[in-house]
């Protein structure tokens, strides 16, 4: 997948954005300060990435056995830590499975459609 | 039928004729065209719903790979289920044999299969844990049948391949 255009846009909408704030600033005679400004541009990409979690959702019909094999292979997780999340995924309905970067997360969640497990990449909130 | 691993191979040995004709339909039973329900299911959303941008570049990047995934997995189950295309008379109680290498193929392809059945069908969790149900009285039950039949030998081929 092509992520960097998107990464990118977002930049490029900030920018905007901050031009914007500024430029209506100054047209309603306000006194705008540079420190903002200087805050979001010096953002690194993974200060931008970091809230994002990968969440499993429960599926009636795959097998928990099967659920649990799967976390083991896509995260590397030992088999009591893979079945506590199965089980949190059977129980509660979801399970967060991972949380991290935003490029990592999208990898994790094709891994996972991949074994055709229910899952979405959330925004931390 | 029995089912047994033997050296790098799983015998499926002792097939009856009505359980070797589900086994012949797993890669059809897994083709989810036609059926709206079964293709948002195995080509379910990536994100909770407000990402437009990130979807709309997952369907055209991700979910090719996907289906080319989830086909070489059926195909290469078509491949093995030829053995059951023999000669031999039809009643006859046929065996089978996967092997081991190909357990990863026959866990996604009978997964799939099993998702799209649900889908098609639209069985509820109740339904789905009814594993004593009987006798097939209907398409449907058959259906539900072929659903817990798949899982079984999914559960069979994780014992193997993790022991």
């Amino acid at each position: 997948m092509s992520r960097e255009p998107r990464r990118d846009g977002e930049c490029l909408a900030q920018i905007k954005e901050i031009a914007g704030t500024s430029y209506a600033n100054q047209k309603a005679g306000t006194i705008t300060t540079a420190e903002p400004t200087i805050e979001k541009e010096t953002r690194s990409e993974e200060d931008l990435d970091v809230p994002w979690q990968v969440v499993v959702h429960n599926d009636p019909v795959n097998l928990m056995s099967y659920v649990t094999m799967v976390f083991q292979r896509v995260f590397g997780y030992p088999r009591e830590k893979a079945e506590r999340h199965m089980l949190e995924v059977h129980h509660k309905g979801r399970s967060i499975l991972w949380s991290g970067m935003r490029e990592p997360a999208e990898l994790y969640v094709q891994q996972l459609h991949g074994y055709l497990l229910l899952a979405t990449l959330e925004k931390v909130s | 039928m029995e089912i047994r691993r033997r050296n790098d191979k799983i015998e499926l040995s002792e097939l009856d004729p009505f359980l070797a004709e589900l086994l012949r339909q797993i890669p059809t039973s897994a083709d989810p065209s036609g059926a709206l329900a079964a293709e948002q299911r195995l080509f379910s959303s990536p994100t909770n719903g407000k990402e437009t941008e990130f979807r709309s570049e997952w369907k055209m990047y991700v979910e090719p790979e996907l289906r080319r995934l989830f086909q070489t997995a059926t195909q290469t189950v078509a491949t093995d289920l030829e053995q059951l295309n023999g000669n031999e008379k039809s009643l006859a109680n046929r065996t089978l044999c996967i092997p081991a290498k190909h357990a990863d193929a026959w866990l996604s392809a009978l997964n799939q299969a099993r998702l799209v059945i649900a889908a098609k069908n639209n069985f509820t969790e109740t339904e789905l844990n009814d594993h004593f149900r009987s006798p097939i009285g209907s398409r449907r039950d058959l259906s539900l049948f072929q659903v817990n039949f798949y899982g079984f030998l999914q559960e069979f081929i994780l014992r193997e391949t993790a022991s």
